[in-house]
C-alpha cells in the first residue's frame, strides 16, 4: 500500500511540474522496440520524416474501421505525399495470431505505408492507445501535436488539413 | 517496496539534471457503465445493483530514457461478462523503467513476449478482462547491433492477487545480417532465436484415485527455438517449443511432455500477397497454477490459426485453440485488381480468400493400454505429423471490396464455417454447426463529411440456433458524430418461441481522442464494431455508456 501512495504522490508532483510547461513541452514519440515487416528490431524514437509531418496510425487486421481508414487514405496517399511530403506509419497491433499475415495483406492491398509490428502492444501502451483506430499527427520535430480515435468517412480530409496547417506553420488544435 | 525505494533514491539524483523540467505525463482513461434490464428470454438476468461499472486509468511519466507508470482499476461491480473476482478497486499495475543504448531495466509489472509467444507471453486485453502481467524484474541487453538478450522473473497477475507460481525466462535473438553483414551485401535476411522458460510452484497433494497420490514436479521447464528467413518478397518463419511433464487440471494430470510447432511461409509483391501456415499443438497448456482451468495465469500464448472475423454474424462462431491438442492449417491470398483496368474499375478491386482447417491430433494408447491413459499416467503417444480424425473447425471465406466512384464503395463477403460445438463450447452430443454467411456492406458519401452506411448480414444454418439476419444503418458526420440503428433477428430458431430480435441504437461523439458513446438495446456477446471502433462485448440488455479519453 505504501508504494501505491508513494506513486500517487509522485504523480501529483510530476503532473504539477508538467502542467507548468505543457505549452512548450509537447510529447515526443517514446522509445519502444517494435519490429519491421522483415523482422528487424526498430526503436520508435527513431521514426522520422526528414523534418516533415508524419501520421502514426494504430490498426489491426480484425479492425474494420482501421482497414477502412487506411484503404481510404491509400487512394489519395500519392497526392498527399506529393503535396505535403507527409509520411504515414501504420502500426499493426495484431498479435502472434496474425502478425505474419500483416505483410502479405499490406502488399496485397498495394499500400505504400511504412508498416511496423507491435505484436505485444508495447508501443500501443506507451502511446496510451485504448481503442483503434487511433491516429496521431507528429510534427517535423517528432512531437505529437494532435490525436484522434475512430474513423468515419471524411475524417481523412480533416487529417490532411492538419498536415497542411503544420506545413504552413500554423497552430494545430491539440485535440 | 524495492522499486519505490529505488525511485526515492532516483528522484533527488535526477532532479539535479532538471529531471522534472523535461518530463511529460500522459495517460488514458476508460469507463464502461451498464444499466441493466432483466430479460429472461434472451438470458439477461436481473442484476441486483441495477447498474455496474468498470473503469481504469493509465498514467505514464516519461523523461528521456526514464519512464514510470501505473494503472488504477475499479470494478464496482464488474460488468456482466467479466470475471466476478475482479470486484474491487486498486492499483494492480505499476512500473519503473530506464534504458540506454544497451540496457533496458524494468521493475514492477510488465508485459513481454518471447518469439511467437509459444513459451512466454504476458499481455492484456482490457476490454476482455484478460491480464496476466508479470510482476518482478526484467532486463533487456543488446551488446551489439542485431543481438537482443532478455531475462525476467516474476509472478503473474491473478485478479487482485498474484498467482502462486514463479516464472523465470531467458530469450536471445540474433539477426545474423546485422551482426556479420554490416554493409548489407546479402539480400537474404536470417534471424535466429531461442528461449528457455521455467516455472516453480510448491508441490501439493493431488490424488489420481482412491489410494494414488501424485508426485508433482515443482519445477517445469520449457524451451523454444525459432528462425525467420526473408529475401525480397519471400519469407519463411517457424518456431518449435517443448515443455517438460506438467500434470495439471488442464491436461487431466498426465505426465506427457508437451510440444508445439508453427511454420509459415509467405510471398508478396505489390498487389499480391500469399501466406500458408501450419501449426501443431500437443499438451501445451502452461499455467503458473496447476489447478487453474480458466483463462487466467497462462504463461504462454496459443493463438488460433484462423481468421478473426470483423462482422457480428461471421464472428458468431469463433474458434478457440484447444491447448491439449490440435493440428491447424491456414492459407490466405490477397489480390488487388489494378486501378483503371477493365475488371478492376477506376479505383481497383481488393479480393481476399482465406481458408483454415483444424482437426484433433492422433492419440494412441500407451503400450498395454486399450484407451489413452488418464491422471497419473504418461497419457498417450501421438505421431508428430498425423492429423486426427475429428474435425474441430473449418472456415472458407472470400471478401471482395470495391470503390465504384468517389462517393460509393461496397464490400461483399461469403463465409462457410464448420464449427465443432461439442469440442469448442463443450456441448456434448450437439451436431457440427455448418453455417453459410453472406455479407454486404455499402457506404455512400453524401457530402465530404456526411456518410451513410448500410450493412446486411445473413447466417444460414440448420444447427444450433438456426438462421440469423442482421441489418444495420449508420449515419456519420466526420470526425465527430455517429448514429447507428441495428437489429439482429434469430428468425430461423427451431424453437418458435425463441425467435428473438436484438435491436440496438447507438450514438457517439468524438472530440480528438475523447469519445463518449451510448448504446441502448439488446446485445449478443461478441465482437461489436460501431461508430468506427471495434471491441469485444458481453451479452446484455439495457443502456451501456462508454467514455474513453487519452492525453
Amino acid at each position: 500500500m505504501k508504494k501505491i501512495i508513494f506513486f500517487s504522490l509522485m504523480f501529483t508532483f510530476v503532473m504539477g511540474a508538467a502542467a507548468q510547461d505543457a505549452e512548450k513541452n509537447l510529447k515526443k514519440l517514446p522509445a519502444v522496440n517494435v519490429k519491421t515487416l522483415d523482422g528487424k528490431v526498430f526503436n520508435t524514437a527513431d521514426l522520422n520524416n526528414d523534418g516533415k509531418p508524419m501520421i502514426v496510425s494504430f490498426w489491426a487486421l480484425w479492425c474494420k474501421p482501421c482497414i477502412n481508414e487506411l484503404t481510404t487514405i491509400a487512394d489519395v496517399y500519392q497526392d498527399w505525399v506529393e503535396e505535403t511530403g507527409v509520411k504515414l506509419v501504420a502500426v499493426s497491433i495484431d498479435d502472434a495470431r496474425s502478425t505474419s499475415k500483416v505483410g502479405p495483406t499490406v502488399n496485397g492491398k498495394g499500400w505504400d505505408y511504412e508498416v511496423l509490428l507491435d505484436a505485444n502492444g508495447d508501443f500501443k501502451r506507451a502511446m496510451n492507445v485504448n481503442m483503434i483506430p487511433h491516429t496521431f499527427l507528429v510534427n517535423g520535430n517528432g512531437e505529437i501535436v494532435w490525436q484522434h480515435t475512430s474513423f468515419s468517412e471524411g475524417s481523412e480530409l480533416q487529417l490532411i488539413e492538419m498536415v497542411r496547417k503544420l506545413n504552413r506553420g500554423e497552430a494545430v488544435e491539440s485535440h | 517496496m524495492f522499486a519505490a525505494a529505488l525511485l526515492l533514491l532516483a528522484v533527488p539524483v535526477v532532479r539535479a539534471q532538471n529531471f522534472l523540467e523535461g518530463g511529460r505525463v500522459s495517460g488514458n482513461f476508460q469507463l464502461d457503465a451498464q444499466v441493466y434490464r432483466a430479460d429472461s428470454a434472451i438470458g439477461a438476468f436481473e442484476v441486483a445493483e441495477k447498474m455496474r461499472m468498470n473503469s481504469f486509468a493509465n498514467l505514464l511519466y516519461t523523461n528521456g530514457n526514464f519512464s514510470a507508470g501505473l494503472r488504477a482499476e475499479s470494478y464496482l461491480n464488474p460488468i456482466l461478462g467479466y470475471d466476478p473476482r475482479y470486484k474491487g478497486n486498486g492499483v494492480p499495475y505499476w512500473f519503473g523503467s530506464w534504458r540506454n543504448e544497451q540496457f533496458e531495466i524494468t521493475v514492477g509489472n510488465f508485459y513481454e513476449q518471447f518469439g511467437s509467444g509459444m513459451v512466454l507471453r504476458s499481455y492484456e486485453e482490457r476490454n476482455l478482462g484478460y491480464d496476466n502481467a508479470l510482476k518482478g524484474a526484467k532486463v533487456r541487453f543488446s551488446p551489439t547491433e542485431g543481438v537482443v538478450l532478455k531475462g525476467l522473473i516474476g509472478t503473474q497477475r491473478y485478479f487482485w492477487e498474484q498467482g502462486p507460481g514463479i516464472v523465470r525466462g531467458l530469450d536471445g535473438e540474433f539477426a545474423l545480417n546485422d551482426i556479420f553483414d554490416k554493409e548489407a551485401k546479402y539480400r537474404t535476411r536470417v534471424t535466429l532465436g531461442g528461449s528457455f522458460v521455467s516455472k516453480y510452484q510448491d508441490t501439493e497433494e493431488i490424488s489420481a484415485g482412491p489410494d494414488e497420490l501424485l508426485i508433482l514436479p515443482a519445477n517445469v521447464a520449457s524451451w523454444a527455438a525459432r528462425f525467420n528467413i526473408s529475401r525480397g518478397g519471400f519469407a519463411i518463419d517457424g518456431e518449435y517449443a517443448n515443455k517438460m511433464n506438467d500434470p495439471s487440471a488442464m491436461n487431466d494430470y498426465i505426465y506427457k511432455n508437451g510440444e508445439s510447432m508453427l511454420l509459415q511461409t509467405s510471398y508478396s509483391t505489390r498487389g499480391l500477397g500469399v501466406i500458408v501456415s501450419a501449426k501443431r499443438t500437443d499438451n501445451m497448456s502452461f499455467k503458473s497454477k496447476r489447478t487453474e482451468t480458466g483463462s487466467a495465469l497462462d504463461i504462454n500464448y496459443l493463438p488460433a490459426l484462423t481468421r478473426q472475423h470483423a462482422y457480428a454474424l461471421s464472428a458468431m462462431y469463433p474458434y478457440a485453440t484447444q491447448p491439449n491438442g490440435e493440428m491447424a492449417l491456414q492459407g490466405q491470398v490477397n489480390y488487388k485488381i489494378k486501378r483503371g483496368s477493365k475488371i478492376g474499375g477506376k479505383y481497383g478491386t481488393d479480393i481476399a480468400i482465406n481458408y483454415s482447417r483444424i482437426t484433433s491430433i492422433q492419440r494412441d494408447p500407451l503400450d498395454g493400454d486399450t484407451v489413452p491413459g488418464g491422471a497419473g499416467t504418461a497419457g498417450y503417444t501421438s505421431p508428430f505429423l498425423a492429423f486426427g480424425n475429428e474435425l474441430y473447425f473449418r472456415d472458407f471465406n472470400i471478401e471482395i471490396q470495391r470503390k465504384f466512384s468517389a462517393d460509393f464503395k461496397l464490400l461483399v463477403s461469403y463465409v462457410n464455417l464448420k464449427y465443432n460445438i461439442d469440442v469448442i463450447e463443450g456441448h456434448p452430443g450437439d451436431p457440427m454447426v455448418n453455417a453459410h454467411i453472406f455479407i454486404a456492406d455499402g457506404t455512400y458519401r453524401l457530402t465530404d463529411k456526411r456518410a451513410v452506411k448500410l450493412e446486411y448480414q445473413h447466417l444460414l444454418t440448420k444447427e444450433d440456433e438456426g438462421d440469423w439476419l442482421q441489418f444495420l444503418i449508420e449515419y456519420t458526420v466526420a470526425p465527430k458524430w455517429y448514429l447507428t440503428v441495428a437489429d439482429q433477428y434469430n428468425y430461423g430458431n427451431q424453437d418458435k418461441d425463441r425467435r428473438f430480435h436484438y435491436p440496438a441504437v447507438s450514438a457517439g461523439y468524438t472530440y480528438g481522442s475523447n469519445r463518449l458513446t451510448l448504446t441502448y438495446g439488446k446485445q449478443r456477446e461478441g465482437i461489436l464494431c460501431v461508430g468506427g471502433v471495434c471491441r469485444n462485448v458481453p451479452a446484455s440488455n439495457g443502456l451501456t455508456i462508454t467514455l474513453t479519453s487519452a492525453f
